[in-house]
């Protein structure tokens, strides 16, 4: 991610310190996660402390400090998806893609990760892929849809 | 209303609107115990150990004097049964994550605190965040911050920062109640210095 995207983001935000977590946000959606030469820009653009961005970047799960894969992969295994097979939805993706959650495959195409709860139990076992909920889950399902995702 | 009068263990204590139970405590020679507090430093309130039990029209509560500011015709009680149990227990489980640390060893002495009564778990930090604080409000150079958050919790150097300032500095590490500090200093030292 070059300096011109961070710095135009940061515009956008009018480069108030109070606006950090939304530039890190934006950062993080288009570029998947946040290198430290990025969080450096961001950090003398808004003027606060190296230290404080880190402390907010590892304490908010939805940045990330280490490159993720295109496709965001999370898998609900809270309970009501575990009770309708949610280990075995996860088992699939962990042989399709080789990968175990919190990891991401070399050639940075998924990301794999569980979550307690997607909010939407009745479609239990329930899959989410770049923030497109896939419900009512299978195995055989579960590899159609990962085709989809190149 | 610049003056304000009120009671700390029975006796009458005079204090300027704004201060804090601590500071009050403290002008009249008061002891209260302390881990995270700093005088060049904001109160930060995360010790604890601070804690006294307050009387506010008769509602008793208990609050960290460090950042509870004083109040006219309060009563506060710094060593009370109550504080004195909730201040060993705070030791107790500080003392599993720094067993061999001589300032908590002294306290523990004070309040019969038992440093074997948790299971140990030897991270030598306990999170009063006085090197972080004095780097960034005194030195404001911001080398060292915390990092992730709950029980993983941790201080951390920003090498590069680190590299610059921290070799001629070091201003923080007598201010570590644990020695914790100086532990990951070394480490991040070792991490940015090449092998050779």
């Amino acid at each position: 991610m070059d300096n011109a995207r961070i710095d135009k983001i940061i515009e956008k935000h009018h480069g108030e310190a109070s606006s950090l977590i939304q530039v890190l946000l934006d950062i993080q959606s288009e570029h998947h996660w946040l290198p430290k030469a990025a969080l450096k820009r961001v950090s003398e653009k808004l003027r606060v402390p190296l230290t404080q961005i880190q402390h907010i970047a590892t304490f908010y799960k939805a940045f990330s400090l280490v490159p993720k894969g295109r496709h965001e992969v999370h898998v609900c295994v809270g309970t009501a998806c575990h009770v309708r097979g949610a280990s075995r939805i996860l088992d699939t993706l962990q042989e399709l893609t080789g990968i175990k959650p919190g990891e991401t495959d070399l050639e940075l195409k998924f990301s794999l990760e569980t979550v307690n709860c997607l909010g939407c139990c009745a479609l239990g076992p329930v899959l989410e892929i770049d923030g497109k909920t896939h419900g009512k889950m299978t195995t055989a399902e579960t590899a159609d849809v990962l085709k989809n995702y190149q | 209303m610049s003056e304000i009068i009120f009671e700390i263990d029975g006796k009458e204590v005079k204090a300027k609107a704004g201060m804090t139970i601590l500071e009050a405590a403290r002008s009249v020679g008061i002891k209260i115990p302390t881990l995270c507090h700093h005088e060049a430093l904001e109160p930060f309130g995360s010790c604890r150990l601070c804690t006294v039990e307050v009387d506010v029209r008769s509602w008793t509560s208990l609050v960290a004097s460090c950042v509870y500011p004083v109040a006219q015709n309060i009563v506060v009680r710094t060593r009370s049964a109550k504080v004195d149990r909730i201040r060993k227990m705070i030791l107790e489980l500080y003392l599993a994550h720094a067993p061999d640390s001589f300032e908590l060893q002294d306290m523990a002495q004070e309040y019969g605190a038992d440093k074997n009564r948790f299971e140990k778990e030897a991270s030598f930090c306990i999170h009063c965040g006085l090197c972080v604080r004095y780097c960034n409000e005194v030195k404001q150079k911001n080398a060292v911050g915390f990092v992730d958050r709950g029980s993983r919790k941790e201080i951390c150097f920003i090498p590069e920062i680190a590299a610059q300032e921290c070799w001629d500095c070091k201003e923080c590490f007598p201010l570590c109640p644990t020695e914790a500090l100086q532990a990951a200093f070394v480490l991040s030292q070792a991490l940015y210095t090449p092998q050779k």
